[in-house]
């Protein structure tokens, strides 16, 4: 296909106006010896085969619609009403850019005002913003707040919360001279035991990061935590990773939470191997003008019409450069507009149905699995989605077996908990099938020599 | 011209002695060039702060500065109508729209400050 | 017409999607404690179809690309193809699950290792990460990497980053992100870095200097060879913030003018759609010094040709962001690299550095343009003539918006006053150029003989100019309450 319109003659036309003779004359600014380099890349393909390559290519990747999926770990295969899509698609969303003309944006201004509606009600939380990368950058951006916040230079993290959370947290506070502090899980008979975090709170600390659901799918009385971070002035930081249980589960701002952070991606937005997602974050009012990213309110016009703005922008960075909250400009606006649909499309009815077949579901899965001679389930408590299973060997080895077989055996946890090599975290959505747990449990059982 | 009972910095603040308590504000001209302020962020009472150094931030809709005391010492006063009404500092820079008063450690420090003329001086070439 | 909000269109019991009968939800959760569930989940209540209208309407509401001509400088919104749609639809992309068995996605794996090496080619460096999530991310990354490769040196006093006048303020807020201080250097008569001032401030304290190239004037930096030669004979680093890469696509890889980390704007130069503002995409391209520190993992190929993800990565930054990065952006921009090849991306930036010198030529005269000389993708004019007839340059972006057109940026970069920032891009044509070169001009005209209709637009939107004030005073950032839903809502 060819992009560029320009006719020959045209460009005759315009050069003149310009006062060049060719095009190269655009470029003389340029060293001379590196100008105009010969480039390694193959020529134009036509749209026919680039369509043929790109399928190629997708055809080598086995989709979940292809599997029964089990895995959850942060990505969560929920279903996606048919009408989201259609909205997300309107080229009228997808094609503009950040909304710095009011005017000229109303259509995205205003559904990113009921994305930060629907995310405050969602988390119970006063305020929320419009949205970051993803919910390890919600996290990180939450700490580097707390941090502000406190002035403090300590932050708790539990071990439960989200290996790859946990990761980009650290890389973000690299050189920043902020002590991290992790609580341990480990292996017991009895199951998975996390060494209780409230002993690692002190008057240093900014803020005490948990997850609900943890990453082992437990859910836990956050209440003795919450209670300690207001005796030491740390901020309770709160992270939910698979959003879709707040269909269903006691909310951040119940529970006390001083920032909520998420990843919105079970509410309506497609797997697409990792990414793009949507990053959630909410937090008390106090704390509103510490919170990055974009924000929007409403106002009105001079005929008294309501409208919607960018505003609080002199946090960002386009204003206050070095002193800026965060450098954050972007605010997946596409995503959110994926998950405002989503939420509005199920309602409350909609998502405690999935929410609570979800749960449903994972609870049948792990009683059955329980039953599977040389297997455990490792949750001494309630769980939403997700449960630990110990294998009577390698997590990773029992995955590939069940690959064969069409399944998604669960997240092997070996490269992030060296204890728990044999262990997988398996999830359920409301999509998957008596029938496939059925087919996990036989392949599981498989497994055992 | 600005009002003579007080002095000025390069960073347009102004600084008027009231008994013990230096009183800091904004000048007519800074809050001309912000425009609608409409946010103030002050220090604590309580807080320190030093001559030239940052205390606070002012906003308008469309950018921020820094805000400079004009003297060092003891906060022991901030201007709550600032903060919750910043309309005032438009309305009124050098009487209601004050921002913070400090207990100085040496009023004297002051007089290194601009005079309203030489401010006037300087807004005038800037 | 404006349009409800969702809350106000929510009626108690209505509902949009179910995903079983009641009954079948019924003890479903009755293992769990209830002083672990929630109480009341206050959601909008809406049938599909109250949905789809709703979103509809919302979005003729929008000015879009497809809608017509966006020259917003700096953020090159150029037409992005149907087909990288399509493709980044199939299900065989969209429906990855990130932790799937690699043996399961050897295709997605594919695909990032090809973009990884064209995007290499194509800038002239030796390795690139694909995982930051957008430009700003992708900064975070590449000062991360500085800073590693300082610390491994033992090179622990480097701590000032220097950064022209004229940088996007990204740049100042990712070094302040790293707890670096900033040094601004300013910018010389001819729109360059002041290379005299750069000079004496480089030393054994700079991290090394964070640089746009093209800059944010649109102007190619002239002594570029001798500026990255200044910061490296001081020991740092050069930081290229790739903003204005679709300039000179084909006719300069940034790492033979002495750059050393580069980030790309998948959203920008690969034509990934913006979506309102996000998903963006930021690739990180590294000299060889560099590479060992990438963020983890990294795609790596088996003798046996299988591909696989590589976390043994000693040296590594870390993890950035979760998962490998914005996948679906990655199968766009491959798309749209493929269709354009190798003599396709050189037209590209001929093209779009012809359209906007075409029009710096049409309407500088009319408008002031403080650098006047030849341009790349962008130019910047200045209201400020226009100024004496009590019009602004916002006055002028709105009045704009009656004719259709987008308004460029404005009011950047800030060391120019009044600034009107426009990048055309290569995908318009002559006709549309036109147009919006006789409309700017209408516009100055107008500026002089009837000011007031510039004052009052826009004219023709579903609002008209909105108090920003109010809204910064007194923020309303959510919806009242929705209304209570009906008593009969399960609660399993």
């Amino acid at each position: 296909m060819a992009f560029v319109p320009l006719t020959a003659d045209e460009q005759q036309v315009m050069l003149r106006e310009v006062g060049v003779d060719s095009v190269a004359d655009l470029f003389v600014d340029i060293p001379e010896h590196v100008r105009f380099p010969q480039l390694d890349v193959p020529p134009p393909l036509t749209e026919i085969e680039v369509v043929r390559k790109m399928a190629a290519l997708a055809a080598r990747n086995q989709h979940i619609g292809q599997l029964a999926c089990f895995v959850g770990a942060g990505a969560y295969n929920h279903y996606i009403p048919s009408v989201v899509g259609h909205m997300m698609g309107r080229s009228e969303f997808y094609t503009s850019y950040t909304p710095y003309q009011p005017e000229m944006s109303q259509g995205t201004l205003q559904s990113m005002f009921e994305f930060q509606s629907l995310i405050a009600d969602l988390f119970e939380m006063d305020v929320a913003n419009s949205a970051v990368y993803d919910g390890p950058a919600a996290l990180a951006e939450a700490v580097l707040m707390a941090l502000r916040i406190t002035r403090r230079d300590r932050v708790v993290l539990a071990g439960s919360v989200h290996p790859e959370y946990r990761a980009v947290v650290s890389s973000y506070l690299d050189g920043r001279g902020v002590e991290l502090a992790t609580s341990e899980v480990e292996l017991r008979d009895s199951g998975l035991e996390e060494r209780p975090i409230v002993d690692l709170l002190d008057d240093r600390t900014a803020c005490c990061v948990v997850q609900q659901p943890d990453f082992f799918g437990n859910i836990a009385d956050l209440g003795a935590i919450a209670e300690r971070c207001r005796e030491v002035g740390a901020l309770l930081v709160y992270v939910v990773a698979e959003a879709i249980s707040l269909g269903l589960l006691k909310t951040p701002g119940a529970w006390g939470a001083d920032i909520a952070v998420g990843e919105g991606q079970s509410l309506g937005v497609s797997l697409s191997f990792g990414g793009p997602w949507v990053g959630l974050m909410a937090c008390k009012q106090e704390h509103l003008r510490q919170l990055p990213g974009r924000i929007v309110g409403a106002t009105t016009d001079q005929q008294a019409r309501r409208g919607f703005v960018l505003t609080l922008q002199a946090r960002e960075q386009h204003i206050r450069r070095e002193k800026a909250t965060s450098n954050i400009c972007t605010s997946q606006t596409l995503l959110a507009l994926g998950v405002t649909v989503y939420l509005s499309t199920l309602g409350p009815e909609g998502l405690r149905q999935a929410a609570a077949l979800s749960h449903k579901k994972a609870r049948a899965g792990a009683e059955r699995i329980a039953r599977l001679p040389g297997y455990r389930v490792l949750n001494r408590g309630p769980f939403f989605n997700e449960f630990t299973v110990l294998c009577p060997t390698d997590g990773a080895f029992v995955r590939a077996r069940l690959l064969e077989r069409g399944i998604i055996a669960g997240y092997p946890l070996g490269r992030d908990y060296p204890g728990l090599q044999n262990a997988l975290v398996l999830c359920c959505t409301e999509r998957n099938t008596a029938a496939e747990i059925e087919q996990l449990a036989n392949g599981l059982a498989s497994c055992v020599s | 011209m600005d009002p003579t009972d007080r002095r000025y910095t390069k960073e347009h603040e102004w600084v008027k002695i009231e008994a013990d308590r230096a009183v800091v504000g904004i000048t007519h001209y800074a809050q001309d060039q912000l425009g609608d302020v409409v946010y103030v962020e002050l220090p604590n009472i309580g807080d320190h702060v030093e001559m030239m150094k940052p205390f606070g931030v002012i906003e308008s809709v469309k950018t921020a500065s820094d805000l400079y005391s004009p003297v060092t010492g003891e906060v022991v006063d901030i201007n709550a109508v600032a903060v919750d009404e910043p309309q005032v500092v438009n309305d009124a820079p050098y009487e209601a729209g004050w921002l913070i008063k400090v207990k100085p450690d040496d009023p004297s420090e002051i007089e290194s400050l601009m005079t309203a003329q030489q401010y006037a001086d300087m807004i005038g070439v800037s | 017409m404006t349009e409800p909000l969702l809350s106000e269109l929510s009626r108690p019991g209505r509902v949009g999607q179910r995903f079983a009968s009641p009954e079948q939800c019924r003890g479903a959760v009755d293992d769990l404690p209830p002083e672990l569930l929630r109480g009341e989940l206050p959601l909008p209540e809406l049938g599909e179809l109250d949905v789809v209208r709703h979103f509809t309407h919302l979005s003729t509401m929008n000015h879009s690309i497809d809608a017509g001509f966006y020259p917003l400088g700096s953020c090159t919104m150029k037409y992005n193809p149907k087909v990288d749609e399509d493709v980044a639809r199939l299900p065989g992309f969209a429906q990855l699950h990130p932790y799937q068995p690699e043996e399961s996605v050897q295709g997605a794996l594919e695909v990032m290792l090809e973009l990884q090496r064209l995007l290499a080619e194509i800038t002239g460096f030796a390795a690139v990460t694909l995982q930051p999530a957008a430009g700003a991310q992708a900064e975070l990354c590449g000062m991360l990497l500085i800073r590693a490769y300082h610390r491994e040196r033992g090179d622990l006093k480097r701590s000032k980053v220097l950064i022209p006048d004229s940088a996007h303020g990204t740049n100042p807020a990712t070094a302040a992100m790293c707890g670096y201080s900033t040094i601004s250097i300013p910018t010389d008569s001819h729109g360059n870095v002041d290379l005299g001032r750069l000079k004496e401030i480089a030393d054994q304290e700079t991290v090394g200097l964070m640089l746009t190239n093209p800059n944010t004037l649109g102007l190619f930096e002239q002594e570029i060879l001798e500026v990255t030669e200044t910061v490296h004979r001081a020991g740092g680093l050069v930081y290229g913030d790739g903003a204005n890469l679709n300039a000179i696509l084909g006719a300069v890889k940034p790492a033979d003018l002495g750059f050393d980390v580069l980030h790309i704007n998948t959203h920008k130069t690969f034509s990934t759609p913006h979506g309102g503002g996000g998903p963006g995409c930021g690739p990180v391209a590294v000299r060889d010094v560099l590479e060992p520190y990438l963020p983890k993992p990294v795609v790596a190929r088996r003798p046996s040709g299988e591909l696989y993800l590589d976390w043994n990565r000693p040296r590594s930054i870390g993890k950035l962001k979760g998962f490998w990065g914005h996948f679906g952006m990655m199968v766009r921009a491959l798309t749209y690299i493929s269709l354009q090849g190798g003599s396709g991306l050189r037209e590209i930036s001929e093209a779009a550095v012809l359209n906007a010198n075409y029009l710096r030529a049409r309407l500088s005269g009319v408008y002031d343009v403080p650098y006047d000389r030849i341009c790349m993708h962008e130019f910047v004019a200045s209201g400020r003539s226009q100024r004496q007839y009590g019009v602004r340059t916002l006055d002028i972006a709105k009045r704009l918006i009656d004719f259709e057109i987008h308004p460029p940026t404005v009011y950047f970069p800030l060391i120019v006053e009044e600034a009107i920032m426009v990048e055309p891009t290569e995908a318009e044509n002559k006709d549309t150029l036109d147009r919006f070169a006789d409309v700017m001009l209408q516009i100055a005209r107008e500026a002089e003989e009837n000011p007031e209709i510039i004052h009052q637009a826009p004219h023709n939107r579903v609002v008209g100019r909105l108090d920003e004030t109010t809204a910064a005073r007194r923020p309303v950032l959510r919806w009242a309450r929705v209304p209570a839903q009906a008593a009969s809502a399960p609660a399993y």
